[in-house]
C-alpha cells in the first residue's frame, strides 16, 4: 500500500473523505447532455471564489469610515501593491456575478429545473439571489462615492414607505436620520461577514439539494427513471457520467473562456463604460449634494424600473417585492406535462421570450431618468412582467406539447 | 446559436447607449503613452490649477517615476508649495477663503477625469468653453457646466470669445435658443491651435492622475488573455481526450 492510500485510510477512518468525494464528484452521475447553459453553475461559484479572497484582501486597507473610506480606496488603488488589480478584480466580479447568476436563472426557465423534484434547490437558488442582492447593495455602500451615498439614501427611505412602522424601520436600518458614519460602518459588518456566511451556507444546501435529487438536463428527462448501468456502474443511471473527470474537465474550458472576457474587462475597461464604475461614484459622498440622477447599479434596475412604475410609493415597494417573490413560486405555478423548452410548444415559448424582452427593457429604462413616456414603457412591460408568472398555470397547461423521449438526446 | 449570440448582443447593447449628456464634447485625443505631453501637462497644472485645486491622492515622487522625471526636475521646476518629494500635490489655498471667495471650494481633481461622464473629453470640452458673461461675479460663464463658479483662469492665453445663439422654432411652435459656436473677441497671447495643444497636454496630465496604473494594467492585459487563451485551449483538447468514450 502506497503512503498516500494508507494515509487517506487514515482519514477515512475518522472522517468520510472519500465518501464525499464518490458522492459529488466521482460517483455523481450527471446527464452526459449538458450544453453550453451548464457553465453558469459552476462559473458562479468561481466568481464567489474571486469576491471571498479578493474581498480579504481589500478588507486589510479598507476603512470603514466616513471620513476615510473614499480615500482610503484611492488609497488602495495607487499605492497598495496590485491594489488596483485587486479592486478591478471585485467590481469587475460583483457584475460579473450577476451575469453568470442571471444566465443560470433562465437556463433553469428554460429547461424547467425548478420542476418536481428540484423545488428546493430552486428556492435555495433563489434565496441565494436575495442574499447577493443584499450583499451587492451593501457592497456599494463602501466606497463612499456620491452614488454609493445617494443611492443607499434612496432605497433605505424606500422603508420608509411601509406605513406605520416605516419611519422607524429606515432609522432603525440606518443607525442614523441619514446615510451616515454609523450606515457605513454596520454595512461593513453585514458585507463581509453576515451576508458572505449566508451566502456561503445557502451554497452549501443548493449543492447538497441538486446532488441529492440529481441535475435536469436540456431535454427535462429524469435519467434516475430511465434505464440502468452504465460503465462505471450497473447501478447507476444509463444516461448518467460521473461528475469528475468529465464535467470537472468540461467546466475547465468554460472557466478559461470566461476568464478571457472578465480579464479583457478588468485590464481594459473595468469602469465598463460606466455600467460597472460610475462616473458618479468618483466624487466623495457629499450629503449636501444630490446628484442629477440616482440610479442603482445596473442589476438592479428592472425591479427600480418597476418600483418607479407605480404612482404610490408604497405600492410601488410592494410590487418591487412582489417581483422578486413571484420568483419563488415558480415550482408551482408551471403546470406544463413537460419540463423543458425543447418540448413545450409555441405559447410558453413566446411567454419566455416576451418574459425575457420585458426583463431587458425594464433594466434599460431603470437607467434611464423618468418621463412620462419612459413611465408608461415602464407600466406596460411591469404588467408583462408579472403577466409571465402569473397567468402560468393556465397557459401552460394550453400549451400543445411534443413528446418527450424515453433518454436523453444528442 | 443563433439564439446565443442574439442573447449575448443583448447583453451589452445598452453599453452603446450610455454615452449621451447634452452638449456636445471635442474629442481630446489624448495619447497616455506620451510622457512629454503629460510631463507639459504637469507644468501647466503647478502655474495654472494648483494655486486652488489639490490633487490630495497624487504624490510628487509618483509622479516623477510615471512621467520619467528625475527628482531634481521635479522639485527644481514644479513644486512651488513648499513641500517635500514624497508628499502630495496639495493647494496653497486655505479651504475657508476659498469658499468665502468662490462661494465653494475649487474640488479637489485627482478624479475628475473620470468622475465626469465624457472624461478626457468632457475636461477638453469644458476648458474651452469659457465665454464672456456681464451678470456672472467673474465675467465668464461656461458652456458645458451652467454658471460654474470658476473664473476663466486662461484667458491671458486663450483671449475672449462670446456665445452665438440662434433662435429656432419646434415642431410645436416654441421657440429655443440653439448653440452656434464661439466668437473670439480679444486674442490671447497664444493661437487657437497652440491653445488647444496645450489644453491637451493639461488633461493628458490630470488623465494620468486620474489612475496613475492605467498604463501598467492595460499592457498587462495582453500577456493575461494570453496565457489563458494558451490554457483554454490545452483544456479544450484535455476535454476532447476524456470525452471520446462518451458519445
Amino acid at each position: 500500500m502506497s503512503m498516500l492510500t494508507s494515509m487517506v485510510g487514515w482519514i477515512d477512518d475518522r472522517f468520510p473523505l472519500t465518501k464525499v468525494w464518490n458522492e459529488h464528484l466521482a460517483q455523481y452521475y450527471a446527464p452526459k447532455n449538458f450544453n453550453f447553459w451548464y457553465y453558469f453553475g459552476s462559473l458562479a461559484m468561481l466568481v464567489l471564489v474571486n469576491q471571498i479572497i479578493t474581498g480579504i484582501f481589500l478588507t486589510m486597507n479598507y476603512k470603514p469610515d466616513a471620513e476615510l473610506a473614499f480615500g482610503s480606496v484611492e488609497y488602495i488603488m495607487r499605492y497598495v501593491d496590485w491594489g488596483w488589480l485587486i479592486r478591478y478584480l471585485h467590481s469587475t466580479g460583483a457584475s460579473a456575478f450577476f451575469i453568470v447568476v442571471y444566465l443560470h436563472m433562465f437556463r433553469g426557465l428554460m429547461y424547467g429545473s425548478y420542476r418536481k423534484p428540484r423545488e428546493l434547490v430552486w428556492i435555495f437558488g433563489m434565496l441565494i439571489y436575495v442574499a447577493l442582492m443584499a450583499e451587492a447593495f451593501m457592497g456599494y455602500l463602501l466606497p463612499w462615492g456620491q452614488m454609493s451615498y445617494w443611492g443607499a439614501q434612496v432605497i433605505i427611505s424606500l422603508f420608509g414607505a411601509i406605513p406605520v412602522v416605516g419611519d422607524d424601520l429606515a432609522l432603525w436600518i440606518r443607525g442614523d436620520y441619514v446615510i451616515s458614519d454609523a450606515t457605513l460602518n454596520r454595512f461593513f459588518a453585514f458585507h463581509v461577514i453576515a451576508v458572505p456566511l449566508i451566502l456561503v451556507m445557502l451554497v452549501f444546501f443548493h449543492i447538497v439539494a441538486l446532488h441529492a435529487v440529481g441535475s435536469n438536463n436540456p431535454d427535462g428527462v429524469e435519467i434516475k427513471k430511465g434505464p440502468k448501468g452504465n460503465r462505471w456502474s450497473d447501478k447507476a443511471p444509463a444516461d448518467g457520467i460521473p461528475f469528475h473527470p468529465y464535467y470537472s474537465v468540461k467546466d475547465i474550458v468554460g472557466v478559461g473562456v470566461f476568464l478571457m472576457i472578465f480579464s479583457a474587462i478588468v485590464f481594459w475597461a473595468p469602469e465598463f463604460g460606466g455600467w460597472f464604475l460610475e462616473p458618479d461614484n468618483f466624487t466623495p459622498a457629499n450629503p449636501l449634494k444630490t446628484p442629477e440622477h440616482i440610479v442603482p447599479l445596473w442589476y438592479f434596475t428592472p425591479f427600480y424600473a418597476i418600483l418607479r412604475a407605480v404612482p404610490d410609493k408604497f405600492l410601488g415597494v410592494v410590487a418591487m417585492g412582489a417581483a422578486i417573490v413571484v420568483l419563488f413560486l415558480l415550482p408551482w405555478l408551471d403546470r406544463s406535462p413537460v419540463k423543458s423548452i425543447r418540448y413545450k410548444g409555441l405559447i410558453f415559448k413566446s411567454a419566455l421570450a416576451i418574459f425575457v424582452v420585458s426583463f431587458i427593457v425594464l433594466g434599460y429604462l431603470g437607467t434611464q431618468p423618468a418621463t412620462p413616456g419612459r413611465t408608461m414603457l415602464a407600466q406596460f412591460f411591469g404588467v408583462l412582467y408579472f403577466l409571465f408568472f402569473l397567468l402560468m398555470p393556465i397557459y401552460s397547461k394550453m400549451d400543445k406539447t411534443k413528446p418527450v423521449p424515453e433518454r436523453v438526446t444528442e | 446559436m443563433k439564439k446565443l449570440i442574439s442573447v449575448l448582443l443583448l447583453l451589452v447593447a445598452p453599453v452603446a447607449a450610455f454615452a449621451n449628456t447634452g452638449v456636445h464634447l471635442d474629442s481630446a485625443d489624448i495619447d497616455l503613452n506620451n510622457k512629454a505631453a503629460a510631463q507639459r501637462g504637469a507644468k501647466y497644472y503647478v502655474n495654472y490649477c494648483q494655486g486652488c485645486h489639490a490633487l490630495s491622492y497624487q504624490r510628487y515622487e509618483r509622479m516623477a517615476v510615471d512621467l520619467g522625471l528625475s527628482k531634481e526636475a521635479v522639485m527644481d521646476n514644479l513644486v512651488f508649495t513648499g513641500a517635500k518629494f514624497g508628499q502630495t500635490m496639495k493647494n496653497a489655498m486655505p479651504k475657508a477663503d476659498a469658499e468665502k471667495w468662490f462661494g465653494t471650494a475649487p474640488p479637489d481633481l485627482s478624479l475628475i477625469v473620470r468622475a465626469k461622464k465624457g472624461g478626457a473629453d468632457w475636461l477638453y470640452t469644458y476648458l474651452r468653453s469659457f465665454y464672456l458673461d456681464p451678470s456672472r461675479p467673474f465675467g465668464v460663464n461656461n458652456h458645458v457646466f451652467k454658471d460654474v463658479g470658476m473664473p476663466d483662469v486662461l484667458w491671458e492665453l486663450h483671449g475672449m470669445q462670446i456665445a452665438k445663439y440662434r433662435t429656432e422654432k419646434d415642431d410645436s411652435g416654441h421657440e429655443h435658443e440653439v448653440f452656434e459656436g464661439f466668437e473670439r473677441v480679444k486674442p490671447g497671447t497664444m493661437s487657437p491651435e497652440e491653445f488647444d495643444a496645450m489644453v491637451r497636454d493639461l488633461v493628458s496630465f490630470l488623465a494620468y492622475v486620474s489612475e496613475p496604473a492605467q498604463l501598467k494594467r492595460k499592457s498587462m492585459g495582453i500577456w493575461v488573455i494570453g496565457f489563458l487563451l494558451i490554457f483554454s485551449i490545452l483544456a479544450y483538447f484535455l476535454k476532447k481526450e476524456y470525452w471520446k468514450d462518451v458519445h
